[in-house]
């Protein structure tokens, strides 16, 4: 049996294979620290709001969990990383950084068994319920979050004692670019393993993966602590890199904000959150400069249109772009692509 | 001793009694169907023995063993899996996929969450057995969504059959089935192995008469006849209230 059991071995493996396009968008997502020294501070606004984006989107995308509450892990860490920090008890921002997430998989193990009840509508509201409340109690303790003034004072040590938060953002955002890489590549893991098999299953068609004998519960259970573990990591990092926390951290439109980028993006590929949330900052931002009054005007009439034309028609139009690239191809270099499609890799 | 039995079983939907004092004795890898006319309560019955449904009163022994308080995972993990009448796939995922995900659940590595899938050999030899055993080859590569109406069907089978079940139910397999496809999959259901013990709930004559080595006829909620295929087609009243019924319709 082994010969086909390795190549089936093969092709399964194939699946988890980073492919040249995602080389190349990392590629250039670094290459973005020497391409555009002026722009550090939406560059890491975009790599945290991707942060968060890729947490909604392990959910969403792969277990098929809607939620409008990620703001909840968002902001508890976020005031956990600022206060670690205000009052010295931990110093070094990755430590803090790591605590925090872990925080935010506490607080997303425990409210996961009111989300996995009910259905989308329930866990709309339950979500957004639940964030509300955190958002309140940061609220009413002013003594302790600094309420509506935000949280003042908070000093960031450098990072492993080295490297400091400088004034324009160049170590703030290598930071952040960096942490977003190692979960993006942690994440990118996890949806390829038979957990991740199993998430889609259920997402699927939930019925039958109980009949052929998936733990269900279990399995969303987990994935949605780990998905509030990333969506704590992402609000620690605003908070270290702006020093400064404030209420807004546990906002709707926070949580809001992020549908909108996965929207945008797209869902259960792990770049929609990241595409979507380039695309949304910078929109906004390129908006804001044009009309700084009417901007979210723009960007919802963009949403509309997305909406309406759909993506699958979108990506209908890529493909038949790319088709027609490869028609004039054919014709300007019909014996490369001949070659090409001769080989067994070829298509 | 049977290895599916139910003694009593009874199911009551409000006023209406969709099984009563069902006794249902399958053997050791028997061929066996289950056959009535529309809303005999087939479909009651099976969602009974899988632990959809929770009879009104009744037991179900599976290996001699009472399973009526069971779940139906639980049922999956002692040896019961079935097929459903209409399909219950998981689209976005290819058969190679599905049935991988199916063999790596029993074999309890389901949960690993740092390990690629396609790692294990014992899964991937696993799923080619099975790729082959169900005529999957060709289209294992391909989304479940875009797969003939066939294949479907077949794939449906080999997601229950990769839980290795001592006893298969099959709920209606052929049903919508083109004819330039129905061969493929009869074929496929012959050839199941002998030491699997499959119950057959089926509309088809056809399938059931060449197929079975016994069967059970369900009229209103009751087991009207039970015995070898030649006893039940010579059978009067059969012939009176469900063959007949069949050359009217």
């Amino acid at each position: 049996m082994g010969a086909p059991g390795n190549k089936v071995a093969l092709y399964l493996k194939r699946r988890a294979r980073w492919s040249p396009l995602e080389i190349a968008f990392w590629f250039f997502a670094f290459a973005t620290i020497w391409l555009f020294p002026g722009k550090y501070l939406i560059l890491k606004d975009t790599a945290i709001l991707a942060l968060f984006a890729l947490s909604l989107d392990l959910i969403l995308g792969y277990a098929g969990i809607i939620s409008l509450g990620q703001a909840a892990f968002f902001g508890l860490a976020g005031y956990f990383a600022g206060l670690v920090a205000k009052h010295g008890i931990i110093t070094e921002p990755v430590i803090a950084l790591v605590c925090a997430g872990f925080l935010a998989a506490l607080l997303g193990f425990i409210t996961s068994f009111l989300v996995l009840r009910g259905s989308d509508l329930t866990r709309l509201m339950v979500t957004l319920g639940v964030s509300l409340m955190l958002g309140e109690l940061a609220n009413r303790y002013s003594d302790i979050t600094g309420g509506a003034d935000g949280l003042q004072g908070v000093e960031i040590e450098p990072i492993f004692g080295r490297f400091r938060f400088d004034l324009f953002g160049h170590n703030g955002y290598v930071y952040c670019l960096i942490v977003l890489f190692v979960c993006f590549v942690i994440v990118r893991r996890i949806v390829y393993s038979p957990f991740g098999l199993s998430l889609r299953s259920i997402k699927g068609n939930t019925l039958r993966a109980a009949a052929i004998g998936v733990p269900v519960k279990w399995r969303l259970v987990s994935i949605y602590t780990v998905s509030a573990g990333v969506a704590g990591i992402a609000g620690a990092l605003l908070t270290q890199t702006t020093a400064f926390c404030s209420l807004d951290v546990f906002s709707l439109e926070r949580s809001a904000d992020l549908l909108l980028v996965l929207i945008i993006g797209g869902t259960g590929y792990l770049y929609g959150g990241l595409i979507g949330a380039v695309i949304y900052k910078f929109l906004q931002d390129w908006i804001a400069n044009l009309t700084p009054q009417y901007w979210q005007f723009w960007i919802g009439l963009v949403l509309v249109v997305i909406v309406l034309i759909g993506r699958e028609r979108m990506s209908g139009w890529i493909g038949s772009v790319r088709a027609l690239l490869a028609r004039l191809a054919t014709r300007f270099f019909p014996r490369s692509l001949a070659l090409r499609s001769a080989s067994p890799e070829g298509h | 001793m049977p290895i599916l039995q139910t003694i009593g079983l009874e199911k009551r939907f409000g006023g209406i009694l969709a099984a009563q004092n069902v006794n249902l004795a399958v053997e050791p890898g028997a061929r066996h169907a289950l056959i009535g006319p529309n809303g005999a309560g087939k479909t009651t019955v099976i969602n009974l023995l899988t632990g959809v449904l929770r009879p009104t009163s009744g037991r179900i022994e599976l290996e001699g063993r009472d399973i009526t308080g069971l779940l139906p995972h639980q049922r999956v993990r002692l040896g019961m899996a079935r097929t459903f009448q209409i399909n219950q796939l998981f689209l976005d995922l290819t058969p190679l996929e599905s049935i991988g995900l199916v063999i790596s659940e029993r074999l309890s590595t389901g949960a690993d969450w740092w390990r690629l899938v396609g790692s294990k050999s014992a899964v991937t030899d696993e799923i080619v057995e099975i790729v082959e055993r169900f005529r999957l080859g060709d289209v294992m590569h391909e989304r479940t969504a875009i797969l003939p109406y066939g294949k479907q069907r077949l794939l449906e089978i080999a997601l229950a059959f990769a839980c290795r079940p001592r006893v298969l139910l099959l709920d209606e397999p052929a049903a919508g089935v083109p004819e330039a496809e129905r061969h493929e999959l009869l074929a496929t259901i012959e050839a199941l192995p002998k030491d699997v013990t499959v119950l057959l709930i089926e509309h088809d004559m056809d399938l059931v008469f060449s197929f079975a080595q016994r069967i059970s006829v369900l009229v209103n909620g009751a087991l009207f006849v039970d015995g070898a295929p030649d006893e039940v087609a010579r059978d009067p009243r059969v012939k009176a209230v469900y063959l007949g019924e069949e050359l009217d319709a």
